[in-house]
């Protein structure tokens, strides 16, 4: 261990770090705009100078290593005079169009403009004029003005997403930032150079110009696009999800998710796909109906066979809560062994984040205890020996098999958030929330269980009441005002939708929220013992490796 | 009033007061001078009243070459204490990238206080002199662009007002 004194407090720390990271550890904040914890030093944006005993100039503190008895000052005059000086020096050319760029609210040079900078500029002369709009790859746009040269997308593209296609041309104040001629920046995680910009320059193609980062509330959640589970933030505005930001978890996913988890997985929920209230099939047509009813009409439809002859597709698409709901109805209201689910596959894993496992849920599943090999309920669908069908929020209809087994059954009720090939066949259908809508959680492929929280309201919440993060709009439209009138969706989570089936069955439960589901699922199934919502926080809780005990009679 | 109840005039009433007449005639005489004094008073609607460029009307959005303004930055609506004004920005071929698809002001939110023409970076939202507002239903008084944006010739005094007290 070292011993440092930073701004006249002495502290141990480990000689390995530079003294930004000391000072990071410690809470001391040295502003800094190339420098990222997950990238390699560049040091050339200056910005974090700091004093250092018997030093004769000031150094940069993201490339001076620790030693033991530095002597280290952040905020003396000579620092601040550095830092007025090299803010002075990034703003000369930077244009003045906060009101115009989409990071305001949420940009480094303009936060550190009020903290580190006199806040005036003596240069008269004309800013330098650049490209702007300059589309780097599919998803990014690029604004060259407004660029500080910090390089740490250069860095991101060469060391994380193994792209090296970024680099900057020309010299001086008309340096660039560019790609490579007759290449773009493609790479599947292309995206996560808008968070790592610490200015305007790189924007989302598809979030630009949507909505100022102040109007937005923003909840923790996980992503759905496949097993990784990266930790994200869902934004929304007007009860509509706006964007997806990846959120540091150093287990899971680091500072970043991939493109296709950060704009594939968030639109279905906006519509206008939307299963839009329950519907039940009458003479081959849909009738729109309340759900009372059509709780009645799967209840009284799923009566009506005897329980060999009904099978349940649980989902890995839907969360731990829903699944141990819809495994407990299948098995103590139905009766019937039959239960199983689809997994869906795609690709192959890479060494960085996605996963061929498309689903959020498949290790949840399996830890309930409910298997994957679907083929025997297919071969007795088409046998004629399974004649009704009870299947969560899967699209099973899309494999062409399944497809013609569904086409054969009596009956089939579905939950589904969305209108799909599956709903096309149902006979009852029951309009599920998505991850968006309610509380839950995933086991991701590291058999980590991590919580969804509700970001968008359904037509039964409350944004209030049911304590969602709530944006200025939220908390203050009223009847009268056009901003407080989001389109809401006649949704339920699938436990619920599980729970009022069962009671129409006869058999009354009392979950009253997905957190007491978790709590029976947790006394019951021997890997998530021990769990709650609480103990799982933000950042996840591994599940337990099981001890399967044999009974003794 | 003294603490036991008794009543105290710092004077007690002249005799010339006490007898009430005079007093009338005084009150009638000042009654009777304000028929020749100017006018305060006016015909509305038949006349109407043109305020000071000081005066802060209803909000209106600076049309310059046919186009707004305003760039979308959401900076009044964030400014607004009555929360009126919602923005939607959307991108346009113009220099200028950012534009309003949907500007809108709620009437019945706004109070008038001129924050959100403070707060613009780009004198897009001004106060204008316009004092009649007049709504059959909620829905009416909530103001979009066609209603909100102004050509610039029809403001340049309340412009030109802003510019001298800046």
């Amino acid at each position: 261990m070292a011993t440092i004194t930073i701004d006249e407090k002495k502290f141990e720390v480990d000689p390995q770090l530079t003294v930004i990271q000391a000072a990071a550890q410690q809470g001391i904040e040295i502003p800094h705009f190339c420098y990222h914890p997950k990238l390699s030093v560049a040091g050339n944006c200056r910005m974090c100078l700091v004093e250092i005993e018997k030093m004769p100039k000031l150094a940069i503190a993201c490339a001076t290593q620790v030693a033991d008895g530095m002597v280290v000052k952040t905020r003396s005059e000579r620092v601040l005079k550095a830092q007025h000086a090299v803010m002075e020096f990034l703003l000369i050319n930077h244009p003045l169009d906060c009101p115009i760029c989409d990071e305001a609210g949420e940009c480094k040079l303009q936060d550190y403009a009020y903290k580190y900078s006199i806040g005036a500029s003596r240069f008269d002369e004309d800013k330098v004029h650049k490209p702007k709009r300059y589309p780097l790859g599919p998803n990014v746009i690029l604004d060259v003005e407004r660029c500080i040269m910090c390089s740490r997308c250069v860095r991101f593209a060469d060391e994380i997403a193994h792209q090296p296609v970024l680099t900057f041309t020309q010299r001086g104040d008309h340096v660039v930032l560019t790609t490579f001629p007759e290449t773009q920046f493609d790479s599947p995680y292309s995206m996560n150079v808008i968070e790592l910009c610490p200015v305007g320059a790189l924007t989302s193609t598809d979030f630009r110009f949507r909505a100022r980062v102040w109007e937005m509330s923003s909840t923790e959640s996980v992503c759905v696009g496949c097993a990784r589970g990266c930790n994200i933030n869902i934004w929304v505005r007007n009860n509509e999800i706006l964007r997806l930001t990846p959120r540091q978890n150093e287990d899971v996913n680091s500072f970043w998710m991939c493109d296709e988890g950060r704009l594939g997985t968030f639109k279905f929920v906006n519509g206008p796909g939307r299963v839009s209230s329950p519907w039940i099939r009458k003479d081959d047509r849909k009738v729109t109906v309340g759900w009372d009813e059509a709780i009645a009409a799967a209840a009284s439809g799923l009566k009506a066979f005897k329980k060999g002859e009904i099978a349940g597709l649980a989902s890995a698409y839907a969360t731990n809560e829903d699944n141990f709901a819809f495994l407990k109805f299948m098995r103590d209201v139905v009766g019937t062994k039959a239960i199983a689910f689809l997994e869906h596959t795609a690709g192959e894993d890479d060494d960085l984040l996605i996963r061929a496992d498309k689903t959020p849920n498949a290790g949840g599943v399996r830890a309930l205890g409910i298997g994957s090999n679907a083929d025997s309920i297919l071969r007795r669908i088409n046998d004629g020996a399974i004649r009704a069908l009870y299947a969560l929020e899967d699209d099973i209809a899309a494999n062409p098999d399944w497809k013609n087994a569904l086409a054969k059954l009596e009956f089939l009720v579905v939950h589904s958030p969305v209108e799909n090939a599956t709903t096309e066949l149902a006979d009852v259908v029951l309009p599920a929330s998505t991850y968006a809508e309610k509380h839950g959680t995933f086991v991701n492929f590291q058999k980590r269980v991590q919580r969804i929280r509700p970001a968008v309201a359904t037509t039964e919440q409350d944004r209030a009441l049911d304590g969602f993060a709530m944006s200025r709009w939220d908390k203050f439209a009223s009847h009268n005002d056009r901003w407080g009138k989001g389109p809401r969706r006649d949704a339920r989570p699938s436990w619920r939708i599980v729970q009022s089936l069962a009671g129409a069955m006869g058999t009354k439960w009392k979950f009253t929220t997905a957190e007491n589901v978790f709590a029976e699922l947790a006394e019951n199934v021997p890997e998530f013992k021990g769990l709650r919502y609480l103990s799982i926080g933000t950042r996840g809780a591994l599940l337990r490796t099981p001890q399967r005990v044999t009974e003794k009679a | 009033m003294s603490q036991n109840g008794k009543m105290i005039r710092k004077e007690d009433l002249s005799f010339w007061q006490r007898i009430y007449i005079p007093e009338i005639l005084k009150g009638l005489r000042l009654t009777f001078m304000a028929l020749f004094r100017r006018k305060i008073t006016i015909q509305y609607p038949e006349k109407r009243f043109t305020p000071p460029d000081s005066f802060r009307g209803r909000p209106v959005l600076v049309e310059e070459n046919g186009v707004e303004r305003c760039v979308a930055c959401g900076l009044c609506s964030r400014v607004c204490p009555a929360l009126a004004i919602e923005v939607q920005a959307n991108e346009t071929a113009l220099e200028k990238e950012r534009y309003p698809e949907k500007f809108e002001i709620n009437m019945v939110r706004c109070i008038f206080c001129g924050f959100c023409e403070e707060v613009c970076p780009e004198e897009a939202i001004i106060m204008s002199k316009e004092y009649e507002l007049v709504f059959e239903s909620q829905e009416e008084a909530v103001f979009g662009k066609d209603k909100l944006l102004v050509p610039i010739e029809k403001v340049r005094d309340r412009l030109e007002f802003l510019h001298k007290h800046r």
